[in-house]
């Protein structure tokens, strides 16, 4: 197959397709040159995003500083922590009842459902729930943080369920059996069997939802109540000022944060693989 | 004698069935103890108020937000046109048929773009060698995990007055005064672009994975160029991930709403920008809830045709 190729001079590759690896190199270079852009002037010492003034730590200083970034940051991670939590116990049960079992009457219906929050778009489930606990809201009063956490801990669901059911369906059956032929009880098979197997799935579980949480702008920004920004809604908010490199600081930190999890997540799976 | 023992042989077939019976019973129970709470948070905050606001679609808006319970098809009415002040007469609503063709026109344009771009890309890294595959497709992972604020925000720096393309261009003498760039429909489909071509790139990867180049060989051993082997072998095979991935990037855009408002800018509205704008400014609760409809009616449809095209890529696939 590898023949030599006299006009071009180069091996001829059946895989080779002209121009596909240059696409493929600027495509790469367009996805990380605005990231490493905004990375970058977030250590510009002077107060500009477009022109460089040296190095300086001062934007970080100023981020950690500003009090309401910072509890902007401190109520993205409670609301993302809760959320992950319900979500991912909540999937795990699910997988564990979609999982291994002969097909059954409603299965169809129960995915469906489960799937509902990544096919609906963000906008129309946000005026939903805008609607849904504006009523809530009138009828008991309450305005806390468990509306956006309810709202979160939904459309997490079918991202924790996802790695669950995957790590799930790939588990080998022939020790929860023996364990069962060793007249364990369903649960104590699932204590010391099951769950202890299906702990990366779980694990991948929450770190996506977890991130998901993070990044949610659209519906949150619809159901908060006043003074119940997030982080991405507070920088959505901020967008109409003029900007300054603080802005570029608290994105590199979530940017960190994000690109930490994600990388735990990605070893995670591809060790189960 | 014989009786008996047809009897007992009926209590013993009986047993085990009622057992059975019982057993089934049983693991329904347990199935559906394990479900309902999953269902009923998604009842609850997803799909459950989704209804409320079909009703609200059909309902007055309140002068002050909100809805009167008197039934009304106003706010459908409005969705596409308007009744003149003065003489009553009906016509198109300009303005929401402009936003409404925004929406269509730019998450095509973006589902394309994203196909042209995505498709070599994902090939480049369906065919590195199994050991740097990985970090490629990680390379492609992180931009897709990473929040889409952030991204929306990083591009804005490029293209803005002062940004990055416009300072270039500057220094290199090619323009006289910025270009710009920021604020129009063009921004918005380079954000749209950006943001959602991971969504693109990855279920073309994975159906470029499973490629068997022993038929691309056969191409090739055939006498095709490498242009014939591209339409003739190559595409058909991942028409799946090309389904999957243009869907997968064409229903986000058209509900897109963070990235059109910061690059967009108030003027260059999509339908998730005039949704919103309802339920705030607006204060027109019907309407917008209409048109949220509207919106996840399209999107439905747009889920329904893949449907299609995926189960006849199936029964008409390679096999």
């Amino acid at each position: 197959m590898a023949e030599a190729h006299a006009s071009t001079g180069r091996a001829f590759s059946v895989r080779r397709q002209t121009g596909f690896t240059t696409i493929a190199i600027l495509c790469f270079i367009t996805l990380y040159l605005p990231i490493a852009t905004l990375v970058v002037y977030s250590f510009n010492a002077g107060v500009s995003i477009a022109i460089w003034d040296g190095f300086s730590w001062r934007w970080y200083h100023s981020a950690w500083a500003n009090d309401q970034a910072r509890d902007a940051a401190t109520r993205s991670l409670v609301i993302a922590s809760f959320a992950a939590v319900i979500a991912t116990t909540v999937a795990t049960m699910a997988a564990l009842a979609t999982t291994r079992t002969r097909p059954y009457r409603g299965l169809t219906a129960v995915y469906a459902m489960i799937n509902t929050p990544l096919m609906v778009p963000e906008i129309v489930t946000g005026v939903a729930l805008l609607i849904f606990f504006a009523m809530i809201k009138v009828a008991t009063g309450y305005s806390g943080l468990a509306y956006l956490i309810a709202a979160h801990s939904a459309f997490c669901i079918p991202f924790a369920y996802l790695p669950i059911r995957a790590r799930l369906e790939s588990m080998d059956l022939s020790l929860e059996r023996a364990a069962a032929d060793l007249y364990a009880t369903p649960w104590m098979t699932f204590r010391r069997i099951t769950l202890p197997l299906l702990w990366p799935g779980i694990i991948a579980g929450i770190m996506l939802a977890f991130v998901i949480s993070l990044d949610d702008v659209v519906i949150t920004e619809l159901v908060k109540s006043g003074g119940q920004d997030t982080l991405p809604t507070y920088m959505l908010g901020q967008f109409r000022r003029v900007m300054t490199p603080e802005m570029n600081a608290i994105s590199t930190v979530f940017l960190a944060i994000s690109i930490a999890l994600v990388t735990v997540f990605f070893f995670l799976n591809r060790r189960r693989t | 004698m014989s009786l008996s023992h047809a009897a007992l042989g009926e209590l013993g077939d009986a047993k085990p069935a009622a057992g059975a019976a019982e057993l089934e019973r049983r693991a329904m129970r347990v199935r559906f103890g394990l479900l309902a709470p999953a269902l009923a948070i998604l009842l609850f905050a997803a799909i459950g108020p989704l209804f409320i606001v079909l009703v609200y679609s059909f309902l007055t808006p309140g002068p002050y937000g909100g809805v009167l319970w008197s039934p009304s098809l106003e706010g459908w009415f409005r969705v596409l046109f308007q009744r003149d002040i003065f003489d009553d007469s009906i016509n198109f609503q300009d303005a929401h048929l402009s936003i409404l063709w925004r929406s269509v026109k730019l998450s095509g344009a973006t589902t394309i773009l994203a196909l042209i771009v995505g498709f070599p890309t994902a090939y480049f890294i369906a065919t590195r060698p199994e050991r740097s595959r990985n970090a490629w497709l990680f390379l492609i992972t992180i931009p897709f995990w990473t929040n889409l604020l952030i991204r929306t925000f990083a591009i804005q720096e490029v293209i803005r007055n002062e940004g990055l393309i416009n300072a270039v261009l500057l220094k290199f003498g090619l323009i006289a005064r910025p270009l710009q760039l920021m604020f129009t429909d063009g921004a918005i489909l380079a954000g749209m672009l950006y943001v959602y071509l991971p969504l693109m790139v990855l279920p073309l990867y994975a159906s470029m994975e499973k490629l068997d180049f022993r038929l691309i060989e056969a191409g090739y051993d055939l006498y095709a160029n490498r242009f014939q082997v591209l339409r003739r072998v190559i595409i058909p095979l991942v028409k799946p991930g090309i389904i999957a991935g243009s869907i997968l990037v064409f229903i986000p855009s058209l509900g897109a709403y963070v990235t059109p408002r910061v690059l967009g800018g108030g003027k260059n509205m999509m339908l998730g920008n005039l949704i919103e704008l309802q339920f705030g400014q607006g204060r027109n609760w019907p309407l917008g809830s209409a048109l949220s409809m509207t919106l996840l009616a399209i999107v439905m449809a747009a889920l329904l045709v893949y449907v299609r095209f995926a189960a006849k890529s199936d029964t008409s696939g390679h096999g």
